[in-house]
């Protein structure tokens, strides 16, 4: 037996009359699909028939580099759906996603996470790759271990729809560059201090907070370091309480995070760089 | 008087995914896995290239030089008149121990392919026709430049020592079966290559790894600094025949690391120097030093997005450009290393991985065999 | 002998605009301008102006327009209107003309004939507001490889390394004498180089004591053939010394400054008696051939401890590839080109406009040539003669130079209006002229903020360009003709300049 099936195997959640190892349950309320084998296109076909079919939830196991999954779930009734992946996605997960949707990654995601998402929800249990979250519009993004580069690139929010982005480690290079709005949140909480450069160059919306501090060398010039105020830690209180519900191995508890230091990133002016060109 | 020629010269561009496992024990394995890996990653190519480099592959005469040849050329007639061609310049200046077509699986249709042939090779005592006294690996050099650039139809892709590089125009996995690279060798390190080239007139030269000697190079991106590169190694006597940009790095990775000697960490702050903002900021002994790499071998900074996987013998790096461009994800598990474009590449044949990580920009991720490091102690 | 050749430009006084203010009398030194009290209005005598454009670009009111007169001679292709008034000029005076600025004629502008690259799709372009963009470049001599000895991770560069000169960006200011430009140009030449972290030349006129302390460390100093103003604390307080050979704009002959421009502080500083004629010689008389400038090399590197980068400045002309290949083996560490339309304060017409190459050829001709002979690692080269914009700037590095040497934009963003009238010391701009009512008109501290803005201003679209082309360090577009097409050339251009045309 594949060491990726007992892993899933211990990973799904219990619900009565299921039986565990090895089996994958076809319970007519939680379809499972094996994706072993499947191009992209494939899955996201079986996908999509099960949510027109009214399905709910879905499991994917033995997911290995397949793109896209959560793209094509656009319906005008906004049918919503759960789905719960076991293995490790391709690029650009809930790309485009719209609607309601939840996803669950038990693993690593890879690069794109997020790209242009409109609404729903995704946990990643373990890292994010490359351009996490970029031009993301809406929705929550809650990523337990670190990302990588150009996280956030060109976020936007608009007229109360804001979108949320919690990494539970540390992200890298260009991080919120471009962002136009929304909110980042990087815990660093194995505490090894943010080494990420370039941070919001070009930031001209939206807010980054750090947990731990940064220097005002990793930091575009279009951005402000400064401490949080009570709206802040609101922000923070709320969506720390989430990320912990979302992963409750995390030995930290939510006040221990909360009362270590954090920094505010923000930037500057509306209009960064109105000096550049002569008129 | 002769007009000039301009530097017309081609050059392909290509996306495409890379692939590197290293056993650090030295054992040997099989390519079926890395078929496998870099199959997964099938839809970052188009078919029109693919290759594998592998390591080890060839104990029995691990003392010799496996030159891999391949004969282009519109008809079978002037296949064999390149080979007849570059045999009677080999046997001038090498003793060939040893030739052989390179066995292919017939079963399995690429387009167009080349005649295949390696010979083991040593260069003969005395045949230096330079007269000077000059490093055996610099003759061969020499020589390998003028088999690509003088005699028509007739290329080397592969010339180090207990090592090959095998590849064509078809996806990986196909290459991979056209050589039988999963049933015939056995390797210690493997990387490989899937090709996406813009210019649809793929040819089988131009897929990777490029190599010279036992330096080989899979390369994801596409190098703007190309002509720069390229005069300043032509400079030092490469020749950059192979019409694709990857070149530049397997000669410069070979003149670095081979003949200046130069470390890898060294090597890797040439390619991929920091940012001068963040080297102002070093500590006085770094900044001088960075400063003066950047100031002597800027002509060598590979500029644009990439990704590669560079091999030698008892060595497999990963680097990436210095704004991290394009994706490079490293992992561990055991004595396995792995370097992919795609996490999810990896995790195929290995679900259980003991480290996974994207390494910074411009930083080198080095897997070493454990006996070479014994050796330097 | 009376003149019979028609005034250059037309005076177009609008009378109800203008207030006779009489600021355009003021303004003009070359008398163009006089109140009439009688009649209470301005007369304009269009024999003397020069078309500077100084009183239209001053007049309050804009009631004056003044343009070039138009030709009323009949049309002839070959017998222009200027080859039949210098004719008669030369037969009223009998005189060798003289002009000043860069070279006028119609010659092929290559910079206008080779388009640059963009990446799209397969290199993703570089977005310079956001991503660094590096302009740094070293000039000077670099090794042919590094020796590098690591033990226990601590890493030392054994090799000997020569002294390089660090710019933060590849424009700098080109060789203008104090003397035949204004001490206040000068010195807005100096402030702005050292502002915007680059290097100005002093030309051969030296470097005014008062100015060695605080702008030695943007200094090029130049040893011309006439070694005005040079003793070991020039040499030493400057960070590069310039051998001058050769000019642009007059290949091959000699400088002369009138003695009217040799007051008495441009005396001093070149060190000779106020009021001659400073007389710079055709060649170095110490240097006939090329082991004499080896020689002379040697001398000031020996004057300099070592210390300092040697470059020496040559005018492109036929062989000057050979000649410069000659030059590196000689010891340079820098070689400037000047071109064919570089500029200057005062030539014979006949030179100016007919000696000399476009710098285009001559840069992609002394790269490769240097290439092929294996030794372009050593020297830096500096392009200069009619740079006009950030995009020429570009495609000289991209065929070969290292940097650029800017002399007529640098004048012009102070005020010059090219109106090549130099020679006669009577700049309304202020410029190159040494009265100190004119050259007072020319405020250091604004005109040396124009200079920064026009270095910023340029800076910044080479970097929008260089991200444009997928690259981000100036290092990667040095030689790189790939990202170079020509439009327009003939074939032999093509070859010459090494890259392909548009399309191929």
């Amino acid at each position: 037996m594949l060491e990726s099936e007992i892993k899933m195997a211990r990973a799904i959640p219990s619900e009565p009359g299921i039986v565990g190892a090895g089996q994958c349950y076809q319970n007519v309320e939680t379809p499972s699909i094996d994706a072993r084998g499947l191009e992209t296109r494939e899955l996201s076909d079986q996908l999509r028939e099960l949510l027109l079919s009214g399905r709910k939830r879905v499991i994917i196991t033995n997911v290995c580099g397949q793109r896209y999954i959560g793209t094509r779930l656009y319906t005008p009734e906004r049918l919503e759906m759960e789905i719960e992946i076991f293995g490790t996605p391709g690029n650009d997960l809930a790309a485009f996603l719209y609607g309601h949707h939840k996803i669950t990654v038990h693993g690593n995601a890879q690069d794109g996470v997020g790209n242009t998402m409109d609404d729903g929800e995704v946990i990643v249990e373990g890292r994010a790759g490359d351009v996490l979250g970029f031009s993301m519009r809406g929705g929550e993004i809650y990523v337990r271990e670190g990302c990588g580069y150009r996280t956030a690139l060109h976020m936007k929010e608009y007229d109360g729809k804001r979108p949320v982005l919690v990494v539970g480690g540390r992200s890298q290079d260009f991080l919120g560059e471009y962002m136009a709005g929304g909110i980042v949140i990087v815990l660093d909480l194995e505490g090894q201090s943010h080494r990420a450069n370039f941070i919001g160059t070009g930031m001209h919306g939206g807010v980054i907070y750090l947990r731990g501090r940064v220097d005002q060398s990793q930091v575009g010039d279009q951005v402000e370091i400064s401490p949080l105020d009570e709206a802040d830690r609101a922000v923070l209180d709320d969506y720390v309480s989430r990320f912990l519900e979302h992963f409750p191995d995390v030995e930290k508890r939510k006040d221990e995070i909360l009362n270590s230091g954090f920094v505010k990133l923000a930037p500057r002016s509306k209009r960064p760089y109105s000096n550049l060109y002569a008129y | 008087m002769p007009r000039i020629r301009r530097e017309l010269y081609n050059k392909e561009i290509c996306a495409c995914s890379i692939f590197g496992a290293m056993n650090r024990d030295g054992e040997r394995f099989s390519a079926a896995g890395v078929m496998k890996a870099i199959a997964n990653m099938r839809v970052r190519g188009n078919g029109l290239g693919g290759g594998f480099a592998a390591y080890g592959i060839y104990p029995q005469l691990k003392d010799y030089y496996a030159f891999h040849l391949m004969f282009t050329g519109k008809s079978p007639q002037a296949k064999l008149d390149a080979k007849r061609e570059l045999e009677a310049f080999l046997s001038s200046r090498f003793d060939v121990v040893s030739d052989e077509e390179i066995p292919t699986d017939d079963a399995v249709k690429l387009r167009d392919p080349p005649l295949l042939w390696r010979y083991f090779v040593l260069p003969k005592k005395g045949g230096d026709d330079s007269g000077l006294v000059r490093p055996e690996e610099d003759y061969i050099v020499d020589q390998i430049m003028k088999v690509n650039a003088k005699i028509d139809n007739a290329y080397v892709f592969s010339s180090g020592k207990n090592m090959g590089c095998f590849k064509g125009v078809g996806y990986p996995e196909e290459v991979g079966e056209y050589f039988m690279l999963d049933r015939i060798y056995q390797a210690h390190t493997w990387t490989a290559h899937g090709r996406f080239p813009t210019n649809t007139r793929a040819w089988w030269g131009g897929a990777h790894p490029f190599s010279l000697l036992d330096t080989s190079v899979v390369h994801n991106g596409e190098i703007s600094s190309y002509g720069t590169n390229r005069w300043y190694l032509e400079m030092r006597g490469y020749a950059c025949t192979l019409q694709t940009d990857t070149e530049v790095i397997a000669y410069a990775a070979d003149l670095l690391m081979r003949r200046q000697k130069l470390p890898i960490e060294i090597v890797a702050k040439i390619l991929a120097p920091p940012i001068w903002n963040a080297i102002d900021r070093l500590p006085e002994k770094e900044r001088k030093l960075l400063t003066t790499l950047r100031m002597v071998y800027g002509p060598l900074l590979m500029n644009g997005p990439f990704a590669v996987i560079i091999g030698t013998t008892g060595r497999m790096i990963g680097l990436t450009d210095r704004i991290r461009l394009r994706p490079l994800t490293a992992a561990t598990r055991g004595e396995i290393f792995y370097i992919s474009s795609e996490e999810a590449s990896i995790r195929l044949i290995s679900p259980e991985l003991d480290r996974v990580w994207t390494p910074n920009g411009g930083e080198p991720v080095v897997a070493e065999l454990n006996s070479m490091k014994k050796v330097l102690i | 002998m009376r003149s019979f050749v028609f005034p250059e430009f037309q005076i177009i006084r609008d009378e109800e605009r203008c207030g006779q203010c009489r600021a355009c009398e003021r303004h003009c030194s070359f008398g163009t301008h006089t109140y009439d009290p009688v009649a209470d209005r301005l007369v304009s005598d269009e024999r003397k102006c020069v078309g500077c454009q100084r009183c239209a670009v001053f007049c309050p009111k804009n009631a004056i327009v003044v343009r070039p007169s138009p030709s009323y001679y009949r049309p002839n292709a070959s017998w222009s209107r200027e080859k039949i008034e210098d004719l008669k000029r030369q037969a009223e005076t009998g005189g060798v003309l003289l002009t000043g600025c860069g070279s006028d004629k119609p010659f092929r502008i290559y910079w206008d004939h080779i388009v640059l690259n963009a990446s799209q799709v397969t290199n993703p372009s570089i977005d310079p507001l956001r991503e660094p963009m590096e302009l740094r470049t070293f000039l000077g001599r670099k090794p042919e490889m590094l020796e590098i000895a690591s033990e226990a991770g601590e890493v030392e560069i054994e090799t000997e390394l020569s002294p390089n000169l660090v710019v933060e960006t590849p424009i700098l200011f080109s060789a203008m004498s104090y003397g035949a430009i204004s001490y206040n140009a000068f010195r807005s030449l100096a402030t702005a180089a050292c502002r915007s972290k680059t290097y100005f030349n002093t030309g051969e006129g030296g470097l005014p004591r008062e100015m060695r302390e605080k702008f030695g460390g943007c200094a090029i100093v130049q040893v011309a053939s006439g070694r005005f103003g040079i003793d070991a604390e020039y040499l030493n307080c400057a960070q590069a010394v310039e051998i001058k050979v050769g000019q642009g704009a007059k290949p091959g002959i000699g400088g002369h400054l009138p003695g009217v421009k040799v007051s008495a502080s441009v005396a001093e500083t070149r060190m000779i008696p106020p009021g001659t004629d400073a007389i710079s010689p055709a060649p170095h008389h110490d240097i006939y051939s090329i082991e004499d400038l080896a020689m002379l090399i040697s001398a000031l590197k020996e004057a300099t401890n070592y210390e300092k980068p040697i470059s020496v400045k040559i005018a492109a002309v036929h062989n000057f590839a050979a000649i410069a290949t000659g030059i590196v083996h000689a010891g340079a560490d820098i070689i400037a080109i000047d071109g064919l339309r570089g500029g200057t304060g005062a030539a014979p017409k006949a030179i100016r406009d007919n000696v000399g190459i476009p710098t285009e050829l001559a840069i992609s001709s002394l790269d490769r040539r240097l290439r092929e002979e294996g030794i372009r690692n050593r020297c830096s080269i500096i392009a200069a003669g009619g740079i006009r914009c950030s995009a020429d700037v570009i495609k000289a590095i991209a065929l070969g130079a290292d940097a650029v040497y800017i002399g007529s934009a640098a004048l012009i963003a102070m005020g010059c209006t090219l109106c090549q009238k130099c020679y006669t010391g009577k700049c309304n701009w202020g410029i190159c002229t040494q009265d100190p009512r004119l050259s007072g008109r020319l405020n250091v501290e604004i005109a040396s903020t124009r200079l920064c803005n026009l270095i910023s201003a340029w800076s910044t679209e080479i970097r929008e360009m260089l991200g444009g082309m997928g690259i981000n360090a100036l290092e990667s577009l040095r030689g790189n003709r790939d990202h170079l097409r020509g439009i327009g050339l003939y074939e032999w251009e093509l070859d010459v300049l090494g890259i392909k045309g548009a399309g191929e």
